[in-house]
């Protein structure tokens, strides 16, 4: 039953990201950048939880989950603090932005561009 | 006098060109196809929802192998991103993005992906300001808002407590 919620939230949250890249004009960078922010003030609002709660890495492997984990960090360190509020976010993502960046680099040296086909 | 003709003829080739720019708009709207939006959804439900899935399989992998659900949930990340980049690497990712539009560009691997192709595309501009900077062409943008978002309700929390 997991793997059925996690299928059907993150394959829905996927949808919506397709109908906006169909039917508006939003370019890639600009609809990512939607649902990080939506996520982060979902969570804001304590509205993702439930989902998260629900369907697991469905709710929190798609973007909105990203801004989820940004908002939830900052939260929590809302409770230790004025500096821990302002670190919490990039504390609790840190992990997969540091091996985004450090991984990411070194694929970029490895590998040339390929020529389209 | 004449200040006042030339404004106003500027105005109408103003007015003469902005009308010319609509034309052309819809003259391209009558060749450009309209996406198939019904099986472009289907394909990005099925992609995204199998990411997903996948996620699961492997977090259950990882704690059932002994490792806390937290460490879990963070290792699957990390694997999702390595994948996503590798596969970019050697050029295999275009093909499923192509395939599956916003079902692997919404995950997480499309966040890796986005790092990785334009850093690769400029290589040729060096390994500081070529890749060091094309990295973030587009990580950029959602890195700042999402953190600048979660800065603001971090210190919203603090202030109501």
């Amino acid at each position: 039953m997991d793997y059925f919620w996690a299928f059907l939230i993150g394959g829905i949250i996927c949808v919506i990201g397709q109908i906006l890249m169909d039917t508006t004009r939003l370019t890639a960078p600009r609809i990512l950048v939607i649902f990080v922010v939506t996520g982060a003030v979902l969570q804001g609002l304590n509205l993702y939880q439930p989902l998260v709660d629900l369907a697991g890495t469905g709710a929190t492997v798609p973007l909105p989950g990203f801004g989820y984990s940004l908002a939830k960090g900052a939260i929590s360190g809302a409770k230790d603090g004025f500096l821990d509020a302002v670190m919490g976010g990039v504390k609790s993502t840190a992990a997969g932005v540091a091996t985004a960046i450090a991984f990411g680099y070194v694929i970029a040296l490895i590998f040339n561009p390929k020529s389209k086909r | 006098m004449k200040e006042k003709l030339e404004t106003e003829k500027e105005a109408q080739k103003k007015d003469q060109r902005k009308q010319k720019a609509k034309e052309y708009e819809n003259y391209v709207k009558g060749f450009t196809p309209k996406p198939a939006y019904f099986s472009n959804s289907l394909k990005a439900f099925f992609v995204g929802g199998a990411i997903c899935a996948a996620a699961l399989w492997i977090q259950n992998l990882l704690t059932g192998g002994g490792m806390k659900e937290t460490d879990a949930k963070t290792a699957v990340t990390l694997i999702l991103i390595c994948t996503a980049q590798l596969l970019t690497g050697i050029g295999v990712f275009d093909t499923i993005a192509k395939f599956a539009g916003a079902g692997c560009i919404v995950p997480i691997t499309g966040f890796a992906n986005s790092m990785v192709a334009p850093a690769i595309e400029f290589k040729k501009e060096g390994l500081v300001l070529g890749v060091g900077s094309k990295l973030f062409s587009l990580a950029g943008p959602v890195l700042v808002c999402g953190i600048s978002v979660s800065v603001v309700i971090g210190i919203l929390y603090w202030m109501l407590g």
